[in-house]
């Protein structure tokens, strides 16, 4: 029987201290019984389904995965090549979701990747893992022979004339690999520069065909979307939007970690209940909310709940909702200069102001931590955040890079005039 | 954590001791068959490009311009294309490195958490700079982006395994560990290189 009291569809079968569940064991939890329920239905039915109950992507950019899927062309004289791509390259600072849920609940992954493929009519399906994530690799390698050798996955599944096959694509460390177009690029094995839009991937992704490009954690929704409604779905939130989400906190607390809780959770809940508050003697100075490319919040900010639409208009994102705190004895100058090196060192290049600006960014921040900096460097830094801005280059990893440093300069200002004005870093 | 990865890679690497000529500029057998076992997962051959560079570099611990070479030909592509790949990537290796890879976790969480004090630690005691290789030929030293552990910062990988919630004595610890294994495999020479 269903169970439409459950909370907690993610991280139900995870459990730390025990190997993550074999094909059996997830079956006997009631694993793939989403999957055996969407192959009785139709396909436009399904995305009709992820739509209505208002799953949101959860790679950062908040998207409808229902809309997004009905954007790709089905049904008769629509092209007969069509892929799905889970992207699984996590690498955005302070992030750290999607290898739990691929470490320690494989199947569920690929069962949510099985109906997704399913209801866009493709019979390919790609996981882009990024290469440092072995343990994630193995086990997802491990589950995707499982759930073929049960004949769940591979030629004409369970006698429904569908087939679809699943491949694990191990990337080799690269960030902006991350952004949907590059990443397409770098499944073709071509340098992973991200591709102009439009096209869409929806119309023309891989290797030109429609493509649909979905985070590991929107993917593990569906299963129990399917199996249990959307209503059900709905009623997991705390807030308009739909679903449980897997919250963390990194930095200065007292337990640092990743939780699954209703969507839209207060953050002082998140971060004073489940991660224990802030280690001895230190306070809570700001936080990004979502990962390094989301801009910071401050201590006034802590009521807000962890929903896309209300961290949006407090002026952030929120992100893959992993949370980084800063306290009041950590540099916030050196921590978005730490920041600024990494989207420096990670930009592919291809567009002036990220290519250029970033780097030049990094010189101004050092010269500032270091204690040589000097006025017009914050006009300096104003000037570079403008240029990174959306709609200036050609993909989001730049305005990702401007958010932390415009909200820093502003949240922080305070510091880093007293960098300024002292020659040097106060918290040293 | 699992260390199936390091056992790979420490048991390939024994055996690239033994072949003097493992740069050479055509394929083994092996290095085709996991690459062709590849095909078929592409719509076409020149996709399996960085598929056939790890493949390639797991069997002789980085990637030469003979390897490179070797693998355009193969696969029937551009070397400039198959080199723009190849150098995209931080974790395809276009250059000798030790034979355990410390990947330091620079970003944001692990820099809350101090791991600019480890990469002091981790440098003075091997006495090498990031990207470079110790005398020995038993460490490369990489400062790497976040390696999604951020609740157990700081962190760092070497040869496929996480180390966490580091201080600079288990660092200490880790990396001794590591070369008195080498050093009883008779994998590198004694010296005063690395301690
Ligand atoms: C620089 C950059 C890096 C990104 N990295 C990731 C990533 O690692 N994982 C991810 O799911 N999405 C990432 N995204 C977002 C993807 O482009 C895309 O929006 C997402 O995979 C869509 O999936 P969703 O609709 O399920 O959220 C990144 C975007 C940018 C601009
Ligand atoms: S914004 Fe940066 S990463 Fe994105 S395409 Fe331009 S140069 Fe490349
Ligand atoms: S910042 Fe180091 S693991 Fe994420």
């Amino acid at each position: 029987m269903p169970d439409q009291t459950l909370t907690k569809p993610l991280t139900k079968n995870i459990c730390p201290q025990h190997k993550p569940p074999d094909i059996e064991r997830y079956q006997d939890n009631g694993g793939y019984s989403g999957w055996r329920k969407a192959l009785g239905m139709a396909p436009e039915d399904i995305v009709e389904l992820v739509q209505k109950s208002g799953l949101r992507g959860r790679g950062g950019a908040g998207f409808n995965t229902g809309l997004k899927w009905s954007f790709v062309p089905r049904g008769k004289g629509s092209p007969a090549v069509k892929y799905l791509v889970c992207n699984a390259d996590e690498m955005e600072p302070g992030t750290f979701k999607d290898r739990l849920l691929m470490e320690q609940n494989p199947h569920l992954l690929i069962e949510g990747m099985a109906i997704a493929a399913y209801a866009i009519e493709a019979r390919t399906a790609y996981i882009f893992i990024r290469g440092e994530y072995h343990l994630a690799a193995v086990r997802l390698e491990q589950a995707i022979n499982e759930a073929r050798q049960a004949g769940l996955i591979g030629p004409d599944i369970l006698n429904s004339g569908y087939s679809l096959e699943i491949y694990l694509h191990r990337s080799a460390g690269n960030y902006i690999c991350g952004e949907e177009t590059a990443l397409l690029n770098a499944l073709e094995g071509r340098r992973a520069i991200p591709r102009a839009k439009p096209p869409f991937p929806q119309v023309s992704g891989l290797w030109g065909k429609p493509t649909v490009v979905n985070n590991v954690e929107t993917l593990c929704n569906i299963p129990h979307l399917i199996e249990l409604g959307s209503e059900w779905y709905k009623s997991l939130g705390r807030c308009q939007d739909a679903g449980s989400k897997l919250f963390g906190v990194s930095g200065k607390v007292n337990k640092p970690g990743t939780w699954e809780l209703p969507m839209g959770t207060p953050i002082r809940e998140i971060i004073e209940e489940h991660a224990g508050g802030m280690r001895d003697g230190l306070k809570l100075k700001g936080f990004l909310p979502g990962g390094g490319s989301t801009d910071f919040l401050g201590p006034t900010d802590l009521d807000l709940p962890m929903d896309y639409d209300a961290i949006a208009k407090a002026g952030s994102r929120m992100g893959t909702g992993t949370i980084i705190v800063l306290d009041d004895h950590t540099c916030p100058v050196g921590l978005v200069l730490n920041l600024s090196q990494f989207f420096a060192r990670e930009s592919c290049g291809w567009c002036t102001p990220c290519r250029d600006g970033l780097p030049w960014v990094v010189e101004i921040l050092t010269r500032i931590e270091n204690g040589s900096g000097t006025p017009e460097d914050l006009d300096l830094l104003q000037e570079q955040v403008a240029r990174m801005g959306p709609g200036n280059t050609f993909c989001a990893l730049a305005p990702g890079a401007a958010e932390p440093l415009q909200s820093a300069l502003r949240l922080f200002e305070e510091d880093f005039i007293d960098h300024i004005r002292k020659g040097r870093c106060p918290y040293r | 954590m699992s260390s199936t990865f390091e056992a790979e890679v420490i048991a390939v690497m024994e055996q690239n001791k033994a072949g003097e000529d493992i740069h050479k500029a055509s394929l083994s057998d092996a290095e085709k068959a996991e690459i062709e076992r590849e095909f078929a997962h592409y719509e076409d051959k020149a996709s399996v490009g960085l598929e056939a560079l790890r493949i390639v570099q797991k069997h002789r611990g980085w990637v030469s311009d003979e390897s490179l070479r070797a693998v355009s030909a193969y696969l029937d592509i551009p070397v400039a294309q198959l080199e723009s790949v190849a150098t995209y990537f931080q974790l395809i290796f276009r250059q000798p490195v030790g034979r355990e890879v410390i990947l330091l976790c620079k970003s944001a969480s692990c820099w809350i958490m101090g791991c600019a004090h480890l990469q002091k630690k981790i440098q003075e005691k091997l006495r090498i700079k990031p990207g470079e290789i110790t005398a020995d030929g038993l460490f490369t030293l990489l400062e790497t982006p976040c390696l999604g552990d951020c609740d157990n910062a700081p962190v760092m990988m070497i040869n496929g395994e996480m180390h966490r919630h580091l201080t600079e004595a288990t660092v200490d610890e880790i990396l001794d560990n590591k070369i008195k294994t080498h050093r009883a495999k008779g994998s590198c020479h004694a010296g005063p290189d690395t301690d």
